[in-house]
């Protein structure tokens, strides 16, 4: 004998395993969103609002920023959660609008591919970040890698 | 005979409204209004549409701004001269306008989140799309003309 499996109403789409990632994603996405608000707001501050803002920044306004595990740590959990916050809405919208399942594999393998690579990249960038590199170009600098 | 149905649901917390059945009828002369449904052209359809769209513009500043820090590891010289470009009036003013997007999409995201898990989120739903553009309003007056100060005069 042989039945017609149809989901119920509402059934959630798991694949086969029985975990729920679209569930996850959504919840991701709000999590995500809330310590966003504090991170994004808190990088604007100070690189916006403070002091000149924009105008003040500089290879040694980073050097600055980033001899202080605070503010390298603050950056790199930025980097993740916006990164995979943005890529997984990129993936929402792909859903939403690519035809054909050609088109929609390629666009998601595009930003996956984007998402990782500038993780790894902006990870490295922040915690190889070496102030002595090239000449030094203010004062502080020059005292900092005077001692190197 | 002609029909015309309209279906509400509830997406994401958001009022969805799904036109279904059919073409209007050929004999009305009336053009057919967006605002006709629950959702179409009303507080709910905006927020969604500026959301998406201020998310994908983020995004796509963020696949730069990741490469343009990343010139810290180059030499100082190079990330001075791209970071420099920042500096120019005309980057000032596209900073304002990325400033508008975070800012909108930060506030409306939190609405999102309200309207999702809070118990009379979805009640007061349009209601928090004109908080979230008033909050918007009072940031960006109090954001520009500082930021447009530091770019044209230094
Ligand atoms: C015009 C506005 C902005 C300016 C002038 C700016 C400036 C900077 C600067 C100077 C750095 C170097 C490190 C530091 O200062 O912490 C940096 C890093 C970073 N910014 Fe921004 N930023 C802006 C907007 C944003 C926005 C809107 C986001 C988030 C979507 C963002 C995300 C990041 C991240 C993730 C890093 C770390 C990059 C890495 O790990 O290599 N920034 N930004
Ligand atoms: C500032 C803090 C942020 C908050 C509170 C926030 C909130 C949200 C929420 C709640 C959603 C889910 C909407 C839904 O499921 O219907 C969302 C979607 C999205 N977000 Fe964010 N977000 C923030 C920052 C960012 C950043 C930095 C980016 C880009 C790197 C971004 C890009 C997107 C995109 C592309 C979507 C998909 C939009 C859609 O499906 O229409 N967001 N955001």
């Amino acid at each position: 004998m042989t039945t017609t499996e149809i989901a119920a109403p509402r059934s959630p789409r798991t694949r086969g395993n029985g975990t729920n990632w679209e569930k996850w994603g959504w919840l991701y996405m709000r999590v995500s969103g809330v310590v966003l608000v504090v991170l994004i707001f808190g990088h604007l501050f100070v690189n916006l609002w403070q002091g000149t803002g924009v105008s003040a920044i500089n290879f040694a306004f980073v050097a600055g920023k980033w001899a202080d595990p605070f503010w390298q740590w603050w950056d790199v959990i930025m980097l993740w959660l916006a990164l995979i916050h943005g890529g997984n809405g990129m993936r929402t919208i792909v859903n939403d609008y690519a035809r054909g399942r050609t088109t929609r594999g390629i666009l998601k393998i595009a930003i996956l591919a984007a998402v990782a690579i500038l993780i790894i990249l902006g990870t490295l960038v922040v915690f190889t970040f070496d102030p002595c590199i090239g000449n030094p170009s203010s004062d502080a600098l020059i005292q900092l890698c005077a001692a190197h | 005979m002609w029909l015309s149905t309209e279906a509400s649901t509830i997406m994401g917390g958001l009022f969805v409204s799904v036109q279904t059945a059919g073409t209007p009828p050929k004999a009305s002369k009336k053009k057919p209004r967006p605002a006709g449904t629950l959702y179409r052209g009303h507080e709910g359809m905006w927020s969604w549409v500026f959301h998406r769209i201020t998310g994908v513009a983020i995004f796509f500043f963020l696949l730069v701004h990741v490469l343009d820090t990343a010139l810290v590891r180059v030499s100082p010289e190079a990330y001075d001269a791209v970071i420099g470009t920042y500096q120019t009036p005309i980057m000032g003013i596209g900073e304002v306008g990325l400033v508008a997007a975070i800012v909108f999409h930060a506030f409306n995201g939190l609405r999102i989140i309200l309207v999702d898990f809070w118990s009379k989120g979805t009640r007061y739903q349009k209601l928090m799309f004109w908080i979230v553009i008033a909050l918007w309003v009072l940031t960006m007056l109090a954001f520009v003309p500082r930021h447009l100060t530091n770019v044209f005069s230094h």
